[in-house]
């Protein structure tokens, strides 16, 4: 049974500086992929020769306010070995572009939709780039940390429209490991704070 | 020797006919809608987990057809009441919108629950928040979700509502835009609901 790390040493050797040293934390094993444009080539061989044959998932973070704002993550699983690597690319906002894993991996089909969807990621060559949650022409990416969790105001006349949720001076927040149920209430609460 | 017949038993229900003579006096409104409440065919709109306690309802421990509701209709020609049970989405609203104006006059519409009330704990940019803003509501159920029993006082008093109609006085004008224009709802040529 080969480990992650073996397998993302053998990752390394086929691309060399393509690839960042690898991150163990907690067991799990993270790889960077330096240059974006390669990530679908990195994939292939994940899956072709290291026997990555599932993806378990695809997703997306909103790095905002720092630069590249995008950070696409790969969750790979092999059904033979039983390892799990996970691999990271950061594209910018000004690109935002990346190319398709779904010729690797065809389930990347509707997590590529949603990261496109919810962030405004798109992947080239993707055989069917729509939105999959929100409808055809609503105007905004509502998962990006710039877009107000109450929603902003749209129409979309025949199709669907939206207005902002009254949040009444929240969104209200709990604190993650608060030592007592006064310290964890869901408080108003700025970044700041 | 002649044997005397044995009586039968006869139980009188709601009138008696030697007094009455087999006859009610009552009025159209009141006859007709006692029809009406009585038989409120419901359109299961089951949404998120509120529906599901709509089944329990449904189902014999709760049992709606005491009160004459147990006909759930998934066509929306043949139901009265749209029962709106769970979170209403901007994306689901409109099918919501549509599967109503598909329904027969006279119709009616119970909110169940919070998310279909007010848009419950979802403030969010996805869930429309009240099924109000393009439904006429009748009658809300509080509840996360509601228990059964608090549905079945809601078609209760919707039966109520039902009751006190002046159905005959409604047969006679177009009581759709009536319904809306009490809501304040701004409506369009063919009388769907413009948003501004």
């Amino acid at each position: 049974m080969p480990t992650p790390l073996e397998l993302a040493g053998k990752l390394r050797e086929a691309f060399g500086e393509l690839l960042a040293p690898p991150v163990e934390f907690r067991g799990e094993v993270t790889l960077a992929v330096l240059d974006p444009e390669r990530i679908a080539e990195v994939c292939g061989v994940a899956k072709k020769h290291l026997g990555f044959d599932m993806l378990l998932d695809l997703s997306s973070v909103d790095n905002y306010g720092s630069d590249p704002r995008w950070t696409v993550v790969y969750e790979l699983f092999g059904t033979e070995h039983h390892v799990h690597l996970r691999l990271k690319v950061m594209v910018s906002e000004e690109k935002s572009e990346l190319p398709t894993v779904s010729t690797v991996w065809r389930t990347a089909d509707w997590h590529e939709r949603e990261a496109y969807d919810m962030m405004g990621i798109r992947f080239s060559g993707h055989p069917d780039l729509r939105r999959i949650l929100m409808w055809d022409g609503y105007p905004y990416f509502p998962l990006r940390k710039d877009f107000p969790l109450a929603g902003k105001p749209t129409e979309l006349p025949e199709t669907a429209f939206t207005r902002a949720a009254p949040l009444e001076g929240g969104p209200f927040v709990t604190v993650a490991g608060g030592k007592d149920s006064m310290v964890r209430e869901p408080r108003a609460r700025t970044s700041e704070a | 020797m002649s044997v005397p017949a044995a009586t039968p038993t006869v139980t009188e229900f709601g009138y008696n006919s030697k007094v009455e003579g087999e006859v009610i006096h009552t009025t159209v409104d009141a006859a007709l809608n006692w029809f009406r409440k009585n038989s409120l065919w419901p359109m299961p709109m089951g949404l998120a987990c509120c529906g599901i306690e709509l089944m329990a309802v449904g189902a014999s421990r709760f049992d709606i057809s005491r009160f004459g509701s147990e006909v759930m209709r998934f066509s929306p020609r043949q139901s009265d009441v749209m029962i709106v049970a769970g979170t209403v989405t901007y994306k689901m609203a409109l099918a919501v919108r549509r599967i109503y104006e598909q329904m027969t006059e006279p119709k009616w519409v119970i909110a169940m629950g919070a998310c279909a009330s007010t848009g419950g704990m979802y403030r969010s940019y996805a869930v429309l928040q009240g099924v109000d803003n393009i439904l006429p509501v009748d009658v809300y159920v509080a509840g996360c979700p509601p228990r059964p029993e608090a549905l079945l006082d809601a078609l209760i008093k919707l039966q109520g509502i039902v009751a006190k109609e002046a159905t005959v006085r409604n047969l006679k004008k177009d009581v759709a835009p009536a319904k809306y224009g009490s809501l304040g709802v701004e409506l369009g040529d063919r009388g769907e609901v413009v948003h501004s």
